[in-house]
């Protein structure tokens, strides 16, 4: 189980997390839905320190920290937490003076200490997974970006995380190379792979996610079930904001939205 | 064979020789010495606390404020009325030292800064320390920006290490003014040192050159979706 409690966040005078509570079953695919500025990446990014919050309190596994608002928590706390996730960014962010394996690899190799021959077998089983063996030894500037994205993905995965975190996977791509981003997570989900994802894109979030928590101005109006949520959402808040969406939702879902 | 060339090929080896002896020498020290203090000054300066930050510019202001002519003068002139006394040698690569440091520290914070903050939570996010990110992930995108500036930098030394010769450093220029002084020739003799120079400075750049094709190996493939 991953827990945030009462995570508290704030950007100089703006308050972007009021409080906000969050549990994450394992296995399970969890969606952070909201207009933009709602915080969810925000909170996403608390999950493996990038952001520090001022107040509440992480779990992660064995792992637990108590934030202040005056002092950082330790360095070794922050690494463990962060040994035990991995994060997929918006726009790659793969390390360009590295090949694609060596990409995968650097997390085994430089902060696990494995030997090369090991990482390189893994990172080897990796690209494979994300179907791109046959770039192993190319430079990511030359891939496209739905690739690059699959890259980061097995990057992310390098080092046997407990939760993958995505922060808008695929807001920087096409709808055509998106697919074959989403045809990836998809199949994470499926192996049982615990997942957070912030996203804007209702569609994704509905297609993969178990499910969905709905932020807006740094609070949860409401989080549930993913079908539940999309097709028989409890705040009006949540029924205008995921309404953009209907028109798109999985066809066996049109049905039950229509009937709610 | 003319006289003017005759003069020329009789004071070619004792130019070289200053050259290979005691400019190349000065040069590649004072380099190394002075990336080195650029590097240390530049951390300090992007990360170091508030009162580290005041004194590194405070360096910074005053070495580029200054002409280097003067900062040798009175590291080799001047200090010793208070006690401090140097050979040639040593206060020449003091000077150039601390000339280098400032200038390059700034191109080095440019560079490091030049690197996305994305790059640092990439590396955040695969576990690395601050050490293990700045090494394997910042500073080896930041070294392939900083080839270009730094080498200008290389190049402008090794032209600058003549004002070495004004505290009496047996360097390229000061044989020549030497040779000069007793065949009366001196077109003949600084066109030919200026002709040193240019050698030494070519050899110098082609290195450069080769440096920065192999920094840039994946420069071209990031062309590619820049």
């Amino acid at each position: 189980m991953i827990r945030l409690t009462a995570i508290d966040k704030h950007f100089g005078p703006q308050h972007v997390l009021k409080g906000v509570d969050l549990a994450i079953a394992e296995g399970q695919v969890t969606a952070l839905i909201g207009p933009s500025g709602s915080g969810k990446s925000t909170l996403l990014r608390c999950v493996n320190l990038l952001e520090l919050p001022q107040g509440g309190e992480l779990q992660l596994g064995e792992a637990q920290i108590r934030f202040t608002p005056h002092a950082a928590p330790r360095c070794d706390a922050v690494q463990r937490v962060r040994r035990q996730t991995g994060m997929v960014f918006q726009n790659f962010q793969l390390f360009p003076h590295q090949t694609v394996i060596a990409n995968v690899m650097e997390g085994l190799v430089t902060v696990q200490k494995w030997d090369k021959t090991r990482a390189r077998q893994r990172a080897g089983e990796l690209l494979d997974r994300v179907g791109l063996a046959h770039k192993a030894d190319d430079w990511p500037g030359t891939l496209s970006g739905g690739q690059q994205q699959r890259v980061a993905i097995a990057r992310a995965l390098a080092p046997a995380p407990r939760v993958l975190l995505c922060d808008e996977p695929t807001s920087a791509l096409d709808p055509e190379l998106a697919a074959e981003v989403v045809e990836v997570l998809k199949q994470l989900a499926a192996d049982g792979m615990t997942m957070l994802m912030a996203t804007h894109d209702l569609r994704l979030a509905a297609s993969i996610a178990d499910q969905v928590v709905f932020l807006e101005a740094g609070q949860v109006v409401e989080h549930g079930n993913a079908r539940e949520l999309f097709t028989r959402p409890r705040q009006p808040r949540t029924a205008e904001y995921v309404a953009t969406l209907t028109a798109s939702l999985p066809e066996s879902w049109q049905q039950t939205a229509a009937t709610a | 064979m003319p006289h003017w060339l005759q003069l020329m090929a009789e004071s070619f080896w004792p130019l070289l020789y200053a050259g290979l002896v005691f400019t190349v020498p000065l040069t590649l020290l004072s380099f190394a010495g002075g990336l080195t203090l650029g590097f240390v000054v530049a951390l300090a300066r992007l990360f170091g606390p508030a009162p580290l930050v005041a004194v590194v510019r405070f360096y910074v202001w005053l070495i580029r404020g200054t002409p280097l002519l003067v900062q040798l003068f009175v590291i080799f002139y001047g200090l010793p009325s208070v006690g401090i006394v140097f050979d040639p040698f040593p206060a020449a690569l003091l000077g150039f030292v601390l000339c280098v440091g400032a200038y390059t520290s700034e191109v080095i914070r440019a560079v490091i800064e030049s690197v996305p903050k994305g790059q640092w939570e990439a590396a955040y996010s695969i576990g690395m320390s601050w050490p293990q990110a700045m090494y394997r992930t910042v500073l080896p995108q930041a070294a392939r920006t900083a080839v270009p500036p730094l080498s200008n930098s290389f190049i402008s030394l090794i032209k600058d290490t003549s004002l070495a010769a004004v505290i009496t450093v047996p360097e390229i220029f000061q044989a020549a003014q030497r040779i000069a002084a007793v065949t009366y020739e001196p077109l003949i003799l600084y066109t030919e040192t200026a002709l040193i120079y240019l050698l030494f400075s070519s050899v110098l750049s082609a290195l450069q050159t080769r440096l920065e094709q192999r920094f840039g190996q994946h420069a071209f493939a990031l062309g590619a979706h820049a």
